[in-house]
């Protein structure tokens, strides 16, 4: 909360849906544009669009732990500057975000520090150990008011824990969002796809089916417990399938898929360049294009970024050991842009859908994912739809330069980001 | 030569250009003083974060024949066990202005990737289940020796099986990239567990009946198996395995009368090769020995021998 509410007058944007008009914003809601005193700042944002601020259901902030890698400051800052208004922190920090206490304490570096909404995970299981639930309810009750528990990072293997998980949250209208791996199938040497290119490498891959054993399962513990499933960062094309079976069903599954799933395929790990090492990790073309299909029709409701920061001595190794993970808060949009939109498998209400308005029904997340409209808290991002640049790492406001899109051309969208009425980023 | 990463960097002029070098420095080995003055002043690193007898010891004797000084550095007792980056040791140790490194890393691609740290030339010296190409060279000299003594020289048509956990396997790997530039012919035999995802893409025959193929192939190696392998759930047993894949006394019997057998060391007699065929006189396996120190000789002299407007000297 480093920066305070401002009143200002946004002329001739356009909205999702085509409406071209004036946005007024004072005391962190959108206010009738005829009610704009003369002399309020005024900001010409002809060509601009108007979107509700984004939503990351899945973000890694690091702290507190690793304030080498990032901190709540550096990583909500580097939210802002993507046209974000409102991020998850993951769980797995050290000390892991498994009580109310913990919880509370990243809510609170977030209320201190953040340029935007900071909304702890709480981990699903002790220490993500994947044995015994965490105080999910505690944790849920507290002030941090969790709704997402995840042990991202790490799969919830037993199938009886699991149940048990997705049972318990029930009364406090959780969800249980599940890194789908399975740990055998994807043994930790596991480090890239399993494919031709990891067999030519000899690097230890994990095939897709690892991923979709998982999700298959999950999606029927759901319907047993008449729960909500959140399936993170989906990177296959069984995955798909199996979640569009589950919804056919009615079952109360959700997805997201990440924007370098949505871009990059596995040749990139060719040259070594532990950059390229995330988990799950790039696949191929195919798996690509049913990720996209799967994201245009529905079947995969939100962008997730994964943003994970690194440390260069943690990427500076041979690639089966460096840490896997890559950042994607600041080029999410631009991703998303550039492989839906500009596709044209995208329209832009569908968009701010998948990034905004759906992302935060998931997370139960009141006063974000609302319309650009009068009486609305006043989260917005501003869009250059046309302009692009060639993304640079080291012009990043994340503390980690493991930035895959680095030396890409692509849009460069965000022109500036109001949180509840505070300029977040101005460009 | 800058470095000799993958046995895929090579043209088909530079193996027989390392061959036939490895021809003459062979000779050193049967002189009483077997130094050669050509890498004087050169200094040569070892690096072995992993453990290796043969690979290691055959490279130091191979600097040392050629006057380069040699020293040991072992991941064991190194600042890597301390838990320092690859990176920083490697710009550590090229800091000291040495001319080339020999790395043997468990990782694959880590070699490839202190290549892009460092001043100094590399030469991979096995990293992980990706390559190690001084050992197809090897293997290659090996082999072409042998042809010509059965006055049958040259690559085309020439038929080579290599048997066993091609999957976890750097050494089938390089022989297969580099076989590729030979012109030969390679078929890969491998219970289906062993077989590398994308194998059919390698542009070899693939098989997992070790019979159908034995009597027609004119080298036959036979790879290593791993202990933690047999135990990893692969294949049964090690007795099923041999059964099935192992150069037994009776698959012996049934080589061609030319046909030569490689193993590229340690053996597990009785499991992949059985002692009548490692010790056969048409084993070449302590030939492939002798070879790699004639084989490192020769790559060196070709990295760091001549003018070298890519090193640091």
């Amino acid at each position: 909360m480093t920066t305070p509410r401002v009143s200002v007058l946004i002329s001739g944007a356009t909205t999702a849906e085509g409406v071209r008009g004036d946005l007024y914003i004072t005391d962190g809601v959108f206010a009738d544009p005829a009610d704009a005193p003369a002399g309020v700042e005024r900001i010409d944002a002809d060509g601009l669009l108007a979107l509700p601020g984004l939503v990351d259901l899945h973000t890694h902030l690091r702290e507190p732990g690793r304030e080498d890698a990032e901190t709540v400051a550096t990583g909500t800052l580097a939210a802002a500057r993507g046209g974000f208004t409102c991020v998850h922190a993951m769980a797995n920090t050290d000390p892991v975000t498994d009580t109310a206490e913990a919880a509370e304490y990243v809510a609170s570096l977030g209320e201190r520090d953040g340029h935007c909404q900071v909304i702890p995970v709480g981990a699903v299981t002790k220490g993500l150990g994947g044995e015994e639930l965490a105080e999910l309810g505690l944790m849920a009750t507290s002030r941090a008011n969790v709704r997402v528990f995840s042990d991202d990072g790490r799969c919830v293997n037993d199938s009886l824990l699991m149940r048990r998980a997705l049972t318990y949250v029930k009364p406090y209208d959780g969800v249980i969002a599940q890194h789908s791996q399975d740990p055998r199938l994807a043994g930790p040497g596991a480090c890239c796809h399993e494919s031709e290119i990891s067999g030519r490498l000899g690097l230890p891959g994990w095939p897709a089916q690892a991923e979709s054993v998982i999700v298959a399962r999950d999606v029927q513990l759901a319907e047993l417990a008449g729960s909500r499933l959140h399936v993170c960062h989906v990177s296959t094309a069984e995955s798909v399938e199996v979640i569009r079976w589950a919804k056919r069903r009615g079952i109360q599954v959700t997805a997201e898929a990440t924007p370098h799933h949505l871009l990059l395929d596995t040749t990139y790990v060719e040259g070594f360049d532990t950059t390229f090492k995330v988990n799950p990790p790039l696949r191929t073309s195919e798996h690509l294009e049913a990720i996209r299909e799967a994201l245009a029709d529905g079947t995969i409701d939100t962008v997730g970024t994964d943003h994970a920061p690194h440390a260069r001595q943690d990427k500076d190794h041979p690639f089966d050991i460096a840490l896997p993970g890559m950042l994607g808060l600041e080029q999410a949009l631009a991703v998303v842009m550039e492989v839906m939109v500009h596709t044209g498998r995208m329209d832009w209400p569908t968009l701010v859908a998948r990034m905004s308005t759906t992302p935060a029904e998931i997370g139960r997340v009141a006063g974000q994912g609302r319309p650009v409209a009068i009486g609305e808290p006043a989260n917005l991002v501003l869009v250059d739809p046309s302009a692009r640049a060639v993304v640079e790492r080291d012009a990043s406001a994340s503390r980690s330069r493991n930035n895959p899109y680095h030396g890409l051309n692509l849009p460069d969208p965000v022109v500036a980001t109001y949180w509840a009425g505070r300029p977040t980023y101005r460009r | 030569m800058k470095h000799l990463l993958s046995a895929a960097d090579l043209t088909l002029d530079e193996v027989n250009g390392i061959l036939d070098l490895a021809e003459e420095m062979h000779q050193v080995q049967t002189r009483p003083v077997k130094k050669l003055p050509a890498l004087r002043g050169r200094t040569v690193v070892n690096m072995f974060f992993e453990d290796s007898t043969r690979t290691r010891s055959s490279f130091e004797i191979a600097g040392k024949w050629l006057s380069a000084d040699t020293i040991n550095v072992s991941g064991k007792g190194s600042s890597t066990s301390k838990g320092e980056s690859l990176r920083d040791t490697m710009l550590t140790l090229d800091a000291m202005g040495v001319d080339a490194f020999v790395i043997r890393h468990s990782s694959s691609g880590a070699v490839a990737q202190a290549a892009g740290w460092v001043k100094a030339h590399v030469v991979n010296a096995g990293d992980g289940q990706h390559e190690h190409p001084t050992q197809a060279l090897l293997d290659a000299y090996a082999m072409r020796r042998h042809f010509r003594e059965h006055d049958a020289e040259g690559w085309a048509g020439k038929r080579i099986a290599i048997v066993g956990d091609l999957l976890h396997s750097r050494v089938v790997r390089s022989n297969v990239l580099l076989h590729r530039t030979l012109g030969s012919e390679v078929v890969l035999v491998a219970p289906p567990t062993l077989l590398p995802t994308g194998v059919e893409t390698w542009g070899c025959e693939v098989t997992s009946d070790f019979d159908a193929v034995l009597g027609e192939c004119d080298i036959v190696m036979m790879l290593r198996v791993q202990r933690e392998r047999m135990a990893g759930g692969f294949f049964p047993t090690p007795r099923e395995y041999a059964d099935g894949y192992g150069l037994t006394l009776e698959r012996l019997e049934r080589l061609k009368d030319d046909a030569a057998i490689c193993h590229p060391g340690p053996m597990n007699r009785g499991v992949e090769i059985s002692s009548e065929a490692a010790d056969a006189a048409n084993s070449l396996v302590l030939e492939q020995v002798a070879a790699g120190v004639a084989v490192r000789m020769s790559v060196l002299y070709h990295l760091l021998g001549g003018s070298d407007e890519g090193g640091q000297a």
